[in-house]
């Protein structure tokens, strides 16, 4: 504005440039945030299951270890990824997998136990044991 | 990569003094890098497991890692189309579990469904 308009009228208001929020970036960085704890997550429980099947002492204990622990972790680290890749058609096929293995996963897990229940694998027994009323009161 | 360009999107600075894009990436390198040590136990019991069913097991949970780590990888590498292959491999290793329990089970992989039916009722425990 020039000083002919000051004078002659014409500006009563000065305009200030209104407070920009950058929403675009802010979602950018939720969307990184919640991909990584997602995945992060995922990463527990698939470590944690593949230490359980080398660790504990049973066929039927690890079977208890992977089937679970693999499938919620494949399913937390798939939406991760799903969350990080936005709107697209990778998004879509990452669900596909998902699906899947969510499927096939304890189905495999229940087929592989119910052959081996057939084969009369016998689960170990008699190494640990819930202690009995007596020992209970004896302890307290 | 996908996931590196979202995250380079936002202007903060960077305490590490690295970029967003880099710090992407190195997640993503990491995410691999412990999949890796997953895979590394299970074939410890794949190699180990006293009875068939122990590594059966053990293939069948190193054949989930493996669709993870395959679409991991795609990310890290900038091409979505290995997700298809990801696809195929969890089919893949569900017939072929499978299949395994079948042959160990009767033998032969010509066994019809009615007659393995039959077979089941009569060997059931």
């Amino acid at each position: 504005m020039t000083v002919e308009m000051i004078l002659a009228g014409d500006v009563y208001e000065v305009v200030r440039d209104p407070i920009v929020i950058d929403w675009l970036n802010i979602w950018a960085i939720v969307r990184a945030v919640l991909s990584s704890a997602f995945i992060i997550g995922g990463l527990v429980f698939v470590l944690a299951g593949a230490l359980g099947v080398l660790r504990l002492p049973d066929f039927y204990t690890r079977l208890h270890a992977a089937g679970m622990t693999d499938t919620l972790g494949a399913e937390f680290i798939l939406l991760g990824l799903c969350i990080q890749s936005g709107f697209s058609q990778v998004t879509l096929k990452l669900a596909l997998v998902g699906f899947l293995l969510l499927i096939t996963s304890p189905t495999a897990t229940h087929a592989i136990a119910s052959a081996a229940w057939s084969a009369n694998l016998d689960p170990l027994l008699g190494k640990w044991r819930a202690p009995t009323l007596d020992e209970l009161e004896d302890k307290t | 990569m996908i996931g590196a360009s979202l995250i380079a999107a936002t202007t903060a600075p960077n305490p590490l003094g690295i970029s967003w894009d880099a710090v992407g990436d190195y997640f993503m390198l990491g995410t691999t890098l412990f999949l890796l040590v997953a895979m590394a136990l299970i074939l410890g019991r794949l190699i180990a497991g006293p009875t068939l069913y122990d590594r059966l097991l053990a293939v069948n949970s190193f054949g989930t890692k493996t669709v993870l780590f395959l679409c991991v990888f795609c990310f890290i590498i900038d091409r979505p189309d290995g997700i298809d292959i990801a696809i195929l491999y969890s089919l893949m290793n569900f017939i072929a579990t499978i299949a395994v329990l079948k042959f160990f089970r009767y033998r032969a992989l010509d066994v019809g469904l009615h007659s393995a039916h039959v077979t089941v009722e009569e060997t059931a425990p």
